[in-house]
């Protein structure tokens, strides 16, 4: 079952509808509620090489429903440590639970700092209200 | 910008949340509650499709079905009034036009039920060619059509049994309609062309069965993993019937447009042939995507039943054999795959 909208306040938002949660020079990065529902039931999840590098702004892996096929963009920089399995094994987990169990990668930051230009959750709604 | 066209069925498709969006110059649900629910619905137990969008052209006069035989590839003297039959429209290079249903209403008249988006060029096709006493007209405003299929179809209707292929005037809670036996999911089913007017009241009464509404997505999966091809993707007027394997829908022995060539191609043995594959590695084929040994997908797509990428494409004869090896360029990543024979689905393998 897909899950209810939500947006919690322990991540930070890219505006591409990704979702970073920040700990100690690392972070794990997903897709939104609203990313996962516009694209319907995931059934492939093509994540990164683990030690990948991947750069703020930029697809990182895909994601794919019956009908769709979406680039991932990454909302910080750094390199891949860890590719969630269950969701390559299981995709639709990012419909289930986009925020815990539907996490895609867990990355080393290579400049932290790049978590200041993404935004909170307020700011994050107010992004999806103007996209109407 | 062009207007979108709209269904009988609209406002019950906004009503029911669907997902709606441009389809052949239509504003069509492509999905309400989702394709993969949808689908199995449809798998299990029954699903219902709007499919007013389709054209329904009306041939009739005392020339009809020689008109009709000298431009269709099947055999319509086959055909009895109350029988229908899959066939083409063909074009001189034995290319299709398009891929129809010809319903026998009577001597001497028959209702074709076309794809939405061939609709106008297969009427300025047809009357470039009409003859005298062969009356054609387009007919599709006046008909809502409303697919509802499934192995539980029959029973939540409340229709009895009856071959397929074949139709007859009836009535759904009330409601009158031509049941159709035909549909484009490989599961039993009908059809049900119904007076534009009367066709929200028809999809009411059909829902209030428990027949879950489906959208195009749920058709589209549905359709391929029983290998009917999608004219525009699989089929087209740069394709020929023997190469898409379609040599069963032309009566090669009655005289067509394109038959000639046809009959060449046949003998010579195609040199490439529209295949049905699966994935062997985890990835979704999608339409235009390089088939590396040759020749490119024509439709891909997620099977909901398989839970695997499946796709057809032409490739080169040779290749076409079922158990062939392929290699699918999924936007550069090579990703194995292997022809299968059609269709891909069948309920005894599930």
């Amino acid at each position: 079952m897909a899950a209810a909208e939500s947006y919690p306040d322990d991540v930070r938002y890219h505006p591409e509808h990704d979702w970073a949660r920040i700990e100690d020079g690392e972070a794990t990065f997903g897709i939104t509620w609203f990313a996962a529902d516009a694209l319907g039931e995931l059934v492939h999840f093509e994540p990164p090489e683990e030690g990948a590098t991947v750069t703020k702004d930029q697809a990182y892996a895909e994601v794919e429903s019956v009908k769709a096929v979406s680039d991932v963009i990454a909302p910080l920089s750094g390199e891949v440590l860890e590719v969630n399995r269950a969701v390559a094994d299981a995709p639709e987990t990012v419909n289930e639970d986009p925020y815990a169990g539907g996490w895609l990668v867990r990355v080393r930051l290579s400049d932290p700092s790049e978590a200041d230009a993404l935004m909170d959750v307020e700011a994050y709604k107010q992004h999806l209200a103007e996209q109407g | 910008m062009q207007t979108l066209l709209r269904t009988p069925l609209y406002e019950r498709h906004v009503a029911l949340g669907a997902r709606l969006v441009p389809f052949a110059g239509w504003e069509m649900p492509v999905q309400y509650e989702g394709v993969i629910p949808e689908h199995r619905a449809v798998r299990t137990d029954a699903g219902a499709f709007d499919v007013s969008h389709m054209g329904e052209v009306l041939v009739d006069g005392p020339r009809a079905r020689e008109f009709l035989q000298g431009v269709l590839s099947n055999d319509v003297e086959r055909l009895e009034p109350g029988h229908a039959q899959y066939t083409l429209l063909t074009n001189e290079h034995g290319g299709i036009v398009d891929d129809l249903i010809v319903y026998e209403l009577g001597p001497e008249r028959y209702l074709l039920i076309v794809n939405a988006a061939n609709r106008e060029p297969d009427v300025a096709w047809l009357r470039d060619r009409e003859v005298e006493s062969a009356e054609l007209r387009d007919v599709s405003e006046d008909y809502g059509l409303i697919a509802v299929q499934g192995p539980r179809s029959l029973e939540r209707l409340g229709l009895p049994e009856a071959p397929p292929f074949t139709f007859a005037d009836g009535e759904v809670g009330g409601v009158a309609c031509v049941v159709n036996r035909t549909g484009y999911t490989g599961e039993v089913g009908v059809e049900l062309l119904v007076e534009a007017a009367d066709a929200p009241r028809l999809w009411d009464e059909v829902l209030s069965r428990g027949v879950v509404p489906c959208g195009l997505g749920a058709r589209d999966t549905l359709r391929l993993e029983v290998c009917y091809p999608l004219h525009g993707n699989d089929i087209s007027p740069d394709t020929d019937a023997i190469s898409a394997g379609l040599g069963w829908v032309c009566a090669l022995d009655t005289d067509f447009t394109g038959a000639d060539e046809l009959r060449q191609i046949k003998e010579a043995g195609p040199e490439r042939r529209l295949a049905a594959f699966v994935m062997e590695e985890a990835a979704i084929p999608r339409q235009g995507m390089p088939i590396v040994e040759g020749g490119e997908v024509t439709s891909g797509s997620h099977s909901p039943m398989l839970e695997r990428g499946i796709g057809l494409g032409y490739v080169p004869a040779e290749l076409a054999q079922p158990g062939t090896g392929l290699t699918i360029d999924v936007r550069g990543r090579h990703r194995r795959a292997r022809v299968h024979k059609k269709p891909i689905y069948t309920r005894e393998e599930s």
